[in-house]
């Protein structure tokens, strides 16, 4: 049996208090119509209007936005091929050095990964700027996207793919036809993971941008640091809707998703 | 797939395996032993800032000459100045305090979590996942707004006549660890919430139903049930931070730089590109024993979960 205590909830609700209150005050103070950040001066949009005209912002904006499509694609198809090789090949040569550099770039520290990914591109003498940036962020994420994915394969029906080769499907077509359906919450969350990832880095992009590739975080950081100002505010604002819509958006539609399945399948079940 | 003996099969399994094995190599792999080789090298006015280049078209001499000229100054440099000996103890201690408050913060919010209402454990978990969703500069700009001498916390303080004249939150230790268990409370909360939330409530039943009290119940069952998750939540935090730059760069003084910041501008503002390859390395050597300890325990998950 499970009792509320009053320890339990006031540890969940302190929690939440303290992961929420600073977005809250945040969002607050993006309305705010004084310049002063601390002094309230009633309601205003007036900094949005600015950030929507200030083409620097917008022009990193969209750079960061489209790194983080590419990178985060790649990702998801180069992790996705990792997870098969860690899940079904069971012990192959090199099996531990791969797992290692699978699980290493999740914990590593960014200056590390940042610094030894910019000294790669000097020795080779490529031009650093938007690409450099995609194959740093590939490479970052595709490990996370191989975390999520590794776990939707352990936990399905294998059986679904041994029927559909006893029953004569070549293996290539039953990946295509069988597993990839399976996986595909796995790989959709992947991709919104490596996608947010790419979208948030700051220390890895510094170390492998160029001139002319300012990504929204290194604008934001090099704004940051000159001190607080109305229309930083703004943007973070915009950002957090987006997010929040989108993850929203996402866990509704898994529900509804499960709830479907779950009627069908064994109506107790949870995820 | 399973039969080997179908030449296809084989083949198109190793080119499973090659594809991410050979960009992992490339990209995670050979970046490495390049931050170690120019570790060893030294700082010059020339294009890349460091010297020896190897020089593939001077063949054998050239090689020779190459190894003769690389040398471990840089570490004796490091070794021998206060400045990054100061900087790697702080960010050690800096990491293993956090993890602590972590920790101390993170597991009563997981527990409470997983002794919630069965229906409401996905809306608190979503809840406590949500904000490592949105932009992590965006969560530390949110403490800058509210930790500055004129800012919020001091409003409130000052409004409930708990200090007199506002104490100055940014640029202080406290302000760093503010920010980072507020960064990396989640990665600390869920590890624990997944295994106590696996874990089976007829234990506790037992264990009570046997005279144990329930402090002490969660003392001999609970507690080292949920070891695991600890130890994962622990080292996902630890890592990580002791190499943290934004948060101390932007909630932090100037006193004592943290190893990430050091490593930083040895690199921005010095254009040292040796020291701070060298820096990177002794902190990858800091770091080696906790990443294979995480990395033997991700791995047994992975053969748990089959």
């Amino acid at each position: 049996m499970r009792r509320a205590s009053w320890f339990n909830v006031a540890s969940v609700a302190l929690g939440l208090a303290f992961l929420y209150l600073p977005i809250v005050i945040l969002v607050i103070f993006s309305f705010n119509a004084s310049r002063l950040v601390t002094v309230w001066g009633g309601w205003s949009t007036r900094w949005y209007v600015e950030l929507f005209q200030d083409r620097a912002m917008l022009e990193a904006a969209w750079v960061t936005l489209r790194i983080a499509v590419v990178s985060a694609t790649a990702a998801t198809v180069l992790g996705t091929l990792a997870a098969i090789a860690l899940v079904r090949l069971g012990r192959f040569r090199g099996r531990l050095l791969f797992s290692g550099m699978i699980y290493a770039p999740l914990v590593m520290p960014e200056v590390i990964t940042g610094l030894s990914l910019l000294l790669l591109f000097v020795a080779v003498d490529v031009d650093r700027g938007f690409w450099t940036i995609i194959l740093a962020h590939t490479t970052l994420t595709m490990c996370f996207v191989t975390v999520v994915v590794q776990s939707r394969l352990l936990s399905f029906d294998r059986s679904l793919e041994e029927a559909a080769m006893n029953l004569g499907c070549p293996p290539l077509k039953t990946f295509l036809t069988v597993t990839l359906p399976l996986i595909a919450p796995a790989l959709v969350s992947g991709w919104v993971l490596a996608f947010t990832l790419s979208l948030d880095d700051l220390v890895i992009a510094s170390f492998t941008t160029g001139p002319g590739a300012t990504t929204l975080p290194i604008r934001i950081y090099s704004e940051v640091r000159l001190g607080v100002k109305p229309e930083i505010n703004a943007i973070c604002t915009i950002m957090i809707a987006i997010v929040a819509t989108g993850i929203v958006a996402a866990s509704l539609l898994s529900k509804f998703h499960e709830l479907g399945r779950d009627r069908e399948a064994h109506p107790v079940a949870r995820a | 797939m399973i039969g080997a003996t179908d030449k296809r099969g084989a083949w198109s399994a190793r080119a499973v395996v090659l594809v991410p094995y050979l960009w992992l190599v490339i990209f995670f792999l050979i970046p490495f032993l390049i931050v170690l080789k120019i570790s060893l090298s030294h700082t010059a006015i020339a294009q890349p800032p460091y010297e020896p280049v190897l020089d593939p078209a001077a063949g054998l001499e050239g090689l020779k000459a190459f190894f003769r000229a690389l040398s471990f100054e840089n570490y004796i440099f490091i070794a021998s100045d206060w400045l990054y000996l100061s900087s790697y103890l702080k960010s050690l201690e800096i990491a293993a305090v956090s993890t602590l408050l972590l920790l101390v913060i993170g597991f009563p919010l997981a527990y409470g979590i997983a002794r919630a209402p069965r229906r409401w454990q996905p809306a608190l978990f979503l809840l406590v996942v949500l904000p490592f969703w949105t932009s992590f500069l965006i969560r530390i700009y949110a403490w800058i707004n509210i930790l500055q001498r004129e800012g919020l916390l001091n409003q409130v303080l000052l409004a409930l006549g708990i200090v007199e004249t506002p104490p100055a939150w940014l640029s202080t230790d406290t302000a760093v660890y503010i920010g980072i268990v507020y960064s990396y409370l989640p990665f600390m909360v869920l590890p624990i919430y997944a295994t106590l939330e696996k874990m089976d409530d007829t234990l506790i039943e037992a264990a009570t139903d046997l005279g144990c009290p329930r402090w002490k119940a969660f003392w001999l069952v609970t507690l080292p049930l949920s070891l695991p998750g600890v130890v994962a939540g622990a080292l996902l935090c630890f890592i990580p931070i002791v190499g943290e730059f934004v948060i101390p760069d932007l909630l932090g003084g100037s006193q004592t730089m943290m190893i990430g910041q050091t490593l930083w501008t040895e690199f921005f503002a010095n254009k040292d590109w040796p020291v701070a390859a060298a820096v990177a390395v002794v902190l990858l050597c800091l770091l080696v024993v906790p990443i294979v300890i995480y990395q033997q325990m991700q791995a047994r998950d992975l053969a748990g979960g089959r």
